[in-house]
Formats: C-alpha cells, structure tokens, sequence
C-alpha cells in the first residue's frame, strides 16, 4: 500500500512532465533519423539556450525553497551581465570578470535578502526594486562601441563529445555551460541530502515549527538569498561573456521571469527545473532554426513568440497539480 | 510517591509583563521527578505564558528558572534542549509535507559525511516509539496521519532530544476520546521511566484523572496547589474562576412548536469527492436543541458546511421555515434567519485581521444603519460595537483592536455577539465550546438556552458528550456520515450514546 501511495503521488506530480518528456523524445529520434547534423545542432543549442533558464530557475528556487520569492533574477541577471562585461572590458580576464559578475547578483540578493527579511518589506515589491535598479544603472552606464576581450570558448570533453545525438549537446560545452549541469546536481543534493537542505525545506515550508528546534529561519534565508543571487549572476554573466561577447540595454530580455516558469513548471525541484529549461531552450532552438531555415511562410515574429507563448500555456496550470512552498512570500516574525 | 522526591524544575518568582498586561505576576511553580503536574486555568490565566519562559520563547522581566536545583539562563528554545526540556506546542509545530523521521530529526540532524543518516535515525525513533508504546511509521508524511499519530510524533521528538521534562500544552484538546485515553496511557509509561510531565490544560476531568499534582492559575497569579486526593470538580472549577461556577446546566423542559428546519435525504461530498454524509434526514422545531453526538470526523464538518451554504451536495432538499432553500447560498440563509456559530472560528467565523468592530457586522455591513448605500457608516458601525461589547461581556480594549489580539474565548464571544443579536430563528452551533474555557462554555451553554427559549431552532454539533447530553433536547447520532439513532435526551444514557458514536448498531446494543 505504501508502494501504490507513493506510486500515486509521484504520477500526479510528474505525470504531465514525464509523458512530455517521452514525446519530445520521440520526435528527437524522429529528426534524427531524418537528418542527424541539424537534430544535433538544434540540441546543442537548446542545452546552451537553456543555461541562464537553468541558473535563473536555481535561484529562484532556492530562495523559494527557503521561503522568500525572488521575482528580481530578471534584474540580478541583468546587473552581472553588465558587471561582468565592465569587468572583462576592462581587466580582460574572463575568471575575474565571471567572479564579479556573480558578485554583483549576490550584492543584489543580498539587499532583497535585506529588504524581506529584516525589513520585512512585500517580497513582490522588494524584487520588482531590484528589476528597477538594474534596468536604470545598467541603461544609464551603458556605453556604445565596447567589446569584451574574448569570450569562454567549448571545452569538448574527449571521446564523450563524438556520442552520437546526445555528444554534442553534453560534452562540448563552454564552462558556465558545464557549470549549471553540474549545480542542477549539486543543488538537488544539498537540497535533498543535507542538514542545510533540510534546514532550508523546512524554514521554506514552517518556519516556527524550525525556530522551535533551535534552527536560525533569517540565517537561513539571508544565506539562501545571496547564493541565489550568485548563481542568478552567473546565468547573466552567460549571455554576455558565453552567448554574445558584448552588452545591450535589457539584453535578458525577460529570461529571468521565464527562469521563474521554468521553476514552477519543475515544480521547485532541481532536476524538474533543468527538464522545463531544456524544453524551453529547445523551443528557443527550434524557433532559430525554423527562421534560418527560412522556408515557412510565418512572420518571424511569430516564431520568436514560441518559448513566451510556452510560458504562458505552462504556468496556465498544464502542468498537473504543483505546491509551492507553504510560508514563501510571509515575514517571518519571532514570538 | 515518596516524599523526598527531588525537584527537576523550579521557576521563582516569575513575572512577565507585556504591553498592558501582566501574564504572570510572582509565580512560584516546582515539578517533582516523575510526576505529572497539571497546570490549571483558564484561557489567558498565564499558563502558556509561563512554559514559554521556561521553554526559552519568551524572557522573563524578573525571576528564576532552576534545573535540578542549578539556576539556569534560558533564552531560546535551543537552551531549553539543551537543558533537556521538551515541548509539546498546542499547534504542532512540524513540517506537513515532510516525513515523520525529518520531522523529529529537524535541527539535531545525524549525518554521514555532508549527509543526512536517514537509517539511523530512522532505527532511534523505531526504538522510542517501541519504548514509549508511541506507534508510529518513520516513513509516513505528516499530512497523511491524523492528529492523534501527530502528537505522538511530537512526542517522540522531544524525546530524541533526550527530553527528562516534558510539557504539554493543552495535548487533548484535538484528540477524541479514545486517542486521549492513548495518550494517558503514554504519559504514565513517560513518568515510570523517569520523565517529568507538565500537563497544562483547563479540562477538570483530566486533570483530575491523571495528574499527581494539580497547580491551579488566574489572572496571572497561582491560586493555589492541589491534589486531586484533596479536592473536587467543583472546588478546582471555583479555584479556577475565582467564583461559583455551574458544572451541570440548568434548564427547563423544552416547549418545541413548528418545524424550522426539514432537511431530507441529504447527501454530501467532501473535497476529495468521497461521499462523507449519506442520505440525512432530520427536524428541528422552533424551541427545541437537537444535538448531533458523533466523534469528530464522521461528517459533522460537511454536513454543517452544506447546511449553512458553504458546500454543496449531492442531493437533497432543504426546507427552511416552509420555503425550499438553495444549496451554497450563505445570503439567503441569513437573511431568512439563520444564525451559525462555525466549527473553525479564526478561519470560518472571522476576520481576523479586522478590527471588532467589523467582525460584528459581517452578516449586516451591506444593510442600513451600517450602511447607506454604498458608503459605509462607521459611527453606526462603532455604537453597534459598543452596545455588543458591553451586552455580551467581550474582553477588549476596544472596538478598533484587532481580533487576532483577543483571546479565544473573547473570539468566540464576538461571534455570539454577532450571531445571536440579530433576529433569527435557527441556530446552527459547531463544536461552539472547542477549546474555551470553563467561565466562557458556562457562558455559551447559557445563551444557547436562551435562544432556545426564545423559540429559536437550535442545531448543535459536538463532539463533548457532556456538551450533548446537558444542553440537548433530542440527540442523533451520526456515524460515518449516518444517523443512527435519534433520541429523547432523557431517555439514553452516556455509555449507549458512546457505543452508538463508536458504531454499535441498534441491535447490538439489544435495545
């Protein structure tokens, strides 16, 4: 009986994901029967496309998991992007450059940190400030005409690299690319294994049921908060030192809010989230491929619109029955 | 007992004020090794204020906490732990989606390496639970099991911290009476190995039954240090409130006249779409109580939800006053004179976060003097509160503060005031006691008498036995989502009424 129960639960959980994943493998080995080099291309780029959803996503839900919602990634994102590009235009050292790229997002997580947990400020609010702040300071700074010294480059992995279908997507990747593979893992982990996880779930979840036991609920989300606000900085530092190699004005253009999507469609799960990122990053591929191929009589707007419009069908509830965390977005108040 | 046992916790002098109030004023308390000690008063007498000095929520203004005759600092519960004193809170306070094991682990984690020894852990509770006589599955999620394996979850966590003292506050008032008998059984196999109970509660006949000493509260001061050798019901109950109270109710026979409320075949679904109240059928006449006994859980919750329009049904008819009623509209009840002292009465009955006021008008707000059209009036609003205040003896500072402030018995009293100040005809009471006090059920037992000689239809839904047989006229039993039997109250004793809660039919009874 404990078996079929716990059969049940995990279906109505991820029965809707799990079905999808089949489907979407299905036509992988469809199109790649058909023409093996584009399936392969498209999902090498949907793997890379899906990074910053990926690290986003891990930041948010962290935060989440701890109990504070984190609406301002979009903003952390953007902040360490431009930080990041600064930092390489100027310095020209790639590792330095990421460092503080991811330093400047954890800055942010640390002043959302402040805001909801001892200010006890809306959550919503506090994250929509950050959104606000990096989209000014970065449009005010930006200058036109600088270009960063070298970008991260694909370290293909030997031999792994030359699997069929899935060797390219994988194995030869750029590092921040490599680096939010392994923290999905990582993440999951931490979350699911360890004393800090649990800690974590459970001020997440019943915060005084945990100040109860002796466990510290605003350390627990200040830390969870400013490793967030890293992590969300490291997919920012992805888009301008990985993907582009230079900056623009709101060049996240909305993938930390899709990173949101990403999370509640994984259901606030590491592994969930990097499926949902890998299905977004596919339609992003998907899309770029149908415009270069440029034999569909559809106005590229349309196309462009797949991974939005994917948004919204997901979090229009198609994705089954899905629980956030009980206490996210409530200060907590010691008696 | 001999009488050289050493004393394990001894708190001195304790005074805690907050703004306005004195929660505890100079208490002396001492707690014997192995004893149970029942903590006795009623709702705001300071019991729960002065175990959360001692459990580390709360400091102390002035005072001492000595353990095992060594004074001590407690500042957090961790101190507390720490200095093996566990708690038992009213609202547990464990994570519903988390199993049973990460519950009690929670904050003393073992681990191996970076992580977490589930196995272990795992093996410690099996054996406390085996110990203890606390049967529990490790592996169960706690939003899974019901209340009672709850409590023993909670237990067996302040027991895994190496617990000697243990208090538990108010530990039966979400058990029915068979989980409280469990319960009991546990505390004294607690106290054979050792362990020291503080049993706060405000039910006499719990205390009397279980504790080996009994330390009386009111108003922030001890009243008083008893036995139940040296005293009774009645003398605990006059400790307690500081007056004469009135154990049994005294009422007069019931002069019921025409048929209010006509429920037939009724059938109810919960939310997960089980069907929980089957086929219903029940009267109730202007100036009678009929009373639903039945143990929490059998479909009391949705069977007043359907009938105060907070649920619909299956199927059925519902006649309110000659008139066929809709199903899951609350307006028209109301305004066809229904009156409802809801089961839930921080979720259900009120707003929290709204000032008094406001909560006693929430069935009116929209009609004149409160309002004139659209726009509220809020001097009519203020003098309504006022007069209600006053006429139904609510404790509270004032009309504007918010009812979250006030204490549970005050709530419950709001809610009367509300409910029973408008011209109505029936009454709908669930469980309209739960967890109130001596002073404040004398109070609500006497005014449910009085809508009933009124002429007022009164249906009243409880899990108390004693609530049932000394306020109603008829009583049903209901039995997973069936009446039973329905009988004059004069006419059945205690002992059958709890057979028939527990399911014996009729003829097993031979009656």
């Amino acid at each position: 009986m404990h078996i079929s129960t716990s059969l049940k639960r995990f279906l109505r959980q991820w029965g809707a994901l799990v079905v999808l994943g089949v489907l979407v493998l299905v036509a992988i080995g469809y199109y790649y029967v058909k023409d093996p080099s584009i399936t392969e291309a498209v999902l090498a780029s949907a793997v890379r496309q899906a990074t910053p959803l990926v690290l986003g996503a891990m930041c948010g839900l962290i935060g989440e998991r701890s109990g504070i919602i984190n609406i301002g990634i979009e903003g952390q994102m953007l902040m360490a992007a431009f930080i990041g590009f600064l930092a390489n235009v100027w310095t020209g050292n790639l590792l330095v450059s990421v460092l503080l790229g991811m330093g400047s997002g954890a800055l942010l997580g640390l002043l959302l940190a402040f805001m909801s947990v001892t200010l006890k400020i809306d959550q919503i609010i506090g994250g929509t400030v950050i959104n606000i702040i990096a989209t000014g300071l970065t449009g005010y700074f930006y200058q036109v005409g600088l270009t960063t010294k070298g970008k991260l480059s694909p370290i293909p992995l030997g031999k792994l690299a030359e699997i069929p279908v899935i060797g390219r997507a994988l194995f030869n990747n750029p590092p921040i690319t490599y680096t939010a593979i392994i923290l999905v893992f990582l993440v999951h982990y931490v979350l699911f294994s360890t004393r800090w996880g649990l800690r974590t779930r459970a001020v997440g979840e019943h915060p005084r049921a945990a100040d109860t036991v002796g466990v510290n609920v605003y350390l627990i989300r200040y830390v969870n908060v400013v490793i967030g606000g890293a992590v969300a900085g490291l997919g920012g530092v992805f888009l301008t030192l990985e993907a582009v190699g230079s900056f623009e004005r709101v060049m996240t253009n909305g993938r930390g809010f899709v990173a949101l999507a990403v999370m509640i469609f994984g259901k606030w799960t590491p592994i969930g989230s990097w499926g949902a990122a890998l299905l977004f990053g596919m339609a992003s591929a998907i899309q770029t491929q149908i415009q270069f191929a440029g034999q569909v009589e559809i106005p590229h707007q349309f196309i462009g619109m797949l991974p939005y419009v994917l948004t919204i069908i997901v979090l229009a509830g198609v994705v089954g029955r899905s629980r956030p965390p009980a206490a996210e977005g409530i200060p907590y108040e010691k008696e | 007992m001999n009488s050289n046992e050493s004393i394990v916790l001894e708190a001195r002098h304790v005074t805690k004020r907050f703004p306005g109030v004195v929660a505890n004023k100079d208490v002396d308390f001492t707690l014997k090794k192995g004893e149970i000690h029942g903590l006795l008063g009623e709702n705001g007498a300071g019991k729960s204020t002065l175990m959360n000095v001692i459990y580390g929520l709360y400091t102390p203004d002035e005072g001492e906490i000595y353990i095992e005759g060594e004074k001590v600092q407690i500042n957090t519960p961790h101190d507390a732990i720490d200095h093996g004193i566990g708690m038992v809170h009213q609202h547990f306070m464990l994570v519903p989606v988390f199993s049973v094991t990460e519950n009690i682990i929670l904050g003393s984690e073992t681990t191996k390496g970076t992580s977490l020894d589930l196995d272990k852990a795992r093996k410690q509770i099996e054996q406390l639970s085996s110990e203890f006589g606390l049967e529990v599955d490790p592996k169960a999620v706690i939003e899974d099991i019901p209340v009672g394996v709850q409590q023993r979850v909670e237990i067996i966590k302040a027991l895994y911290r190496e617990a000697k003292i243990l208090v538990l506050d108010e530990p039966t008032a979400v058990l029915t009476p068979q989980e409280a008998d469990d319960l009991f059984d546990v505390m004294h196999k607690l106290t054979d190995q050792g362990v020291s109970i503080v049993f706060i509660t405000h039910k006499l006949r719990e205390v009397m039954d279980i504790a080996d000493r009994i330390t009386v509260m009111r108003q922030g001061e001890v009243v008083g240090i008893t036995t139940p050798q040296e005293t009774d019901k009645q003398g605990l109950a006059e400790m307690m409130v500081g007056r004469e109270v009135i154990l049994e109710v005294e009422k007069e026979p019931a002069k019921p006249e025409r048929v209010i409320m006509d429920v037939k075949n009724l059938t109810v679904n919960n939310e997960r779409g089980l069907e929980v109240v089957h086929d219903v059928s029940f009267q109730v006449r202007s100036g009678e109580i009929l009373g639903i006994a039945g143990v929490q859980g059998n479909g009391q919750t949705e069977l007043a939800e359907a009938l105060t329009g907070l649920r619909g049904v299956v199927s059925g008819e519902y006649i309110f006053n000659s008139k066929r009623m809709p199903f899951e509209n609350p307006r028209r009840l109301i305004e066809a004179g229904m009156s409802h002292i809801p089961e839930d009465r921080q979720r259900r009955g009120l707003v929290l976060p709204y000032p008094v006021a406001d909560n006693l008008v929430l069935c009116t707000y929209y009609k004149s003097p409160f309002a004139n059209g659209l726009q509220r009036n809020r001097d009519a609003v203020l003098k309504n509160a006022n007069q209600l205040i006053e006429r139904f003896d609510v404790r509270t500072p004032g009309p504007l503060v918010l009812t979250e402030k006030l204490s549970g018995g005050n709530q419950q009293k709001v809610i009367v005031a509300r409910e029973f100040s408008r011209p109505v005809e029936l009454l709908i009471a669930n469980q309209p006691t739960r967890g109130l006090d001596v002073g404040s059920i004398e109070y609500i037992h006497s005014r449910i008498l009085e809508m009933r000689d009124q002429g007022v239809a009164v249906l009243l839904i409880s899990a108390e036995l004693d609530e049932i047989l000394s306020l109603a006229d008829r009583i049903a039993v209901i039995y997973q989502g069936r009446i039973v039997d329905t009988r004059e109250a004069d006419q059945v004793t205690k002992s059958e009424l709890g057979l028939l809660m527990a399911g014996s039919s009729v003829d097993d009874l031979g009656l």
